[in-house]
């Protein structure tokens, strides 16, 4: 059958903070085979007498950096892995890792035609990964991004997806703040609904492929009102990142 | 790896796996939550229940066809089970109300060489189950969650639920089964997650 997706030692290459609560990891894999942009990597942390947890996390990286991938975790106050990796790990620890995993909710460069991704909070990851991917792959097909986040200092990747919007490439941001704005803010306020997306969608046209990322009731209100303005269920793709993701 | 590999400065919070006889109803790498997680690949179909059939099909003698309201008179029953999610989420006593598949099956003649059960839902999605791994008590076509109608998200109107395998087997949005020969991969199946997917044997994953 198909060759199995063993564990390999992944060596923290780098640390890098996003914001307050969601942190960056660089590993470098022994054994990468890549990944396509989308995809996600599990993880596995063993104590001293045996006990063991998983959890996945979406690759936040390019394919064009293996075999380096980076992950991008939110702390989870109460969780059991994320305040691990947030205030234990450093660079040099070794943490082991199997991927790459998922098939469905994947973006490449080969394919053509305008892409709408519209993310929650830390559901930009993914997300990121195909950014970034289609920056580095020289790809021009018109795509946004629309960003759901708290307050102006949760917005994860901010710096990187203002200067991406910057190089007239036919990528543009456009974000929505729905908590806490700054003085003079000019992107969206509130939760993400169908008029928003349909101004966001506009200049895109209704063949759009959409991605989907965010917590279930963002990921159900931005998919069904894509239904509703007329797009095609088979051109949604949608991933939950749940609370539950500690 | 031959030699189990130690995290540095891993302890982890087993506290919260509370007595041993929950301990033991949680398969290797899963861990408990309370809420109940939402996972799909697509938007959640609506199909309204006027128009919303159950069918068997494939190597049966008749093929057979229900309504929504002939489904609701057949024989159910209550279910409390154990739901694990390859996603790592386990949740524990999770009470159904739903169609047992042998149940179902009363209804047709199924031909000898029926082997594999394919479910197919609203949306496209399907998922493959050898027949014996469905029979007996195995799995259920649920309409109720928690005493009240499924909700869409969760798969209603009605999903398949098969608790000895992780949860993408338990299609959502089910509208009927196809009796095969042949196993023929399902939606996740064909992505590279496992074709029988025991929780217990950890089988996540092609390969596993």
């Amino acid at each position: 059958m198909a060759r199995p997706l063993d564990w390999q030692l992944a060596t923290v290459a780098g640390v890098h903070d996003e914001t307050d609560a969601v942190r960056s990891f660089s590993l470098t894999l022994p054994a990468w085979t890549g990944h396509r942009p989308g995809q996600h990597v599990d993880l596995r942390l063993t104590s001293e007498d045996g006990y063991s947890v998983e959890r996945s996390y979406s690759i936040a990286s390019e394919p064009e950096r293996a075999p380096e991938v980076d992950i991008t975790v939110e702390r989870i106050p109460d969780g059991e892995v994320s305040p691990f990796l947030h205030d234990v790990v450093v660079p040099g620890d070794r943490l082991e890792v199997r991927g790459p995993i998922g098939g469905y909710f994947v973006w490449e460069a080969s394919q053509p035609g305008p892409l709408l991704l519209v993310g929650g909070g830390s559901g930009v990851v993914p997300l990121m990964a195909m950014i970034r991917h289609r920056a580095r792959a020289g790809a021009m097909n018109p795509t946004r991004l629309l960003l759901s986040s708290r307050g102006p200092g949760e917005i994860i990747y901010r710096e990187e997806l203002d200067r991406l919007s910057a190089t007239q490439d036919g990528f543009q941001v456009a974000h929505t703040l729905t908590r806490e704005q700054p003085p003079g803010w000019s992107g969206y306020a509130r939760r993400i609904d169908e008029a928003m997306l349909s101004e966001v969608l506009d200049p895109l046209g209704r063949e759009a492929r959409v991605y989907i990322c965010g917590p279930t009731a963002l990921v159900e209100s931005a998919a069904n009102a894509l239904v509703r303005i007329g797009l095609a269920p088979s051109q949604i793709r949608t991933e939950r990142f749940g609370p539950t993701g500690t | 790896m031959t030699e189990r590999f130690v995290t540095r400065g891993f302890v982890g919070r087993r506290s919260s796996g509370g007595p041993e006889d929950v301990a033991s109803r949680i398969p290797p790498g899963q861990y408990i939550t309370r809420d109940f997680p939402v996972l799909s690949a697509g938007p959640t179909p609506r199909t309204p229940l006027e128009q919303w059939t159950f069918t068997i099909q494939g190597l049966v003698k008749q093929p057979l066809s229900w309504s929504w309201q002939e489904f609701q008179a057949l024989p159910a029953r209550e279910w409390t089970v154990d739901i694990s999610c390859v996603t790592k989420w386990t949740k524990l006593d999770m009470h159904w109300r739903g169609v047992s598949v042998d149940t179902l099956l009363e209804g047709v003649e199924i031909d000898d060489r029926a082997a594999f059960m394919i479910a197919w839902s609203d949306g496209g999605y399907t998922t493959n189950l050898p027949l014996p791994d469905v029979l007996n008590g195995q799995a259920f076509v649920a309409y109720e969650y928690d005493g009240a109608p499924l909700a869409p998200e969760h798969g209603g109107p009605a999903r398949l639920v098969v608790p000895a395998r992780y949860f993408w087997k338990s299609a959502k949005w089910i509208r009927g089964i196809r009796l095969q020969a042949e196993d023929e991969p399902g939606f996740w199946e064909s992505l590279g997650y496992h074709n029988r997917g025991d929780q217990w044997r950890e089988e996540r994953y092609s390969g596993d």
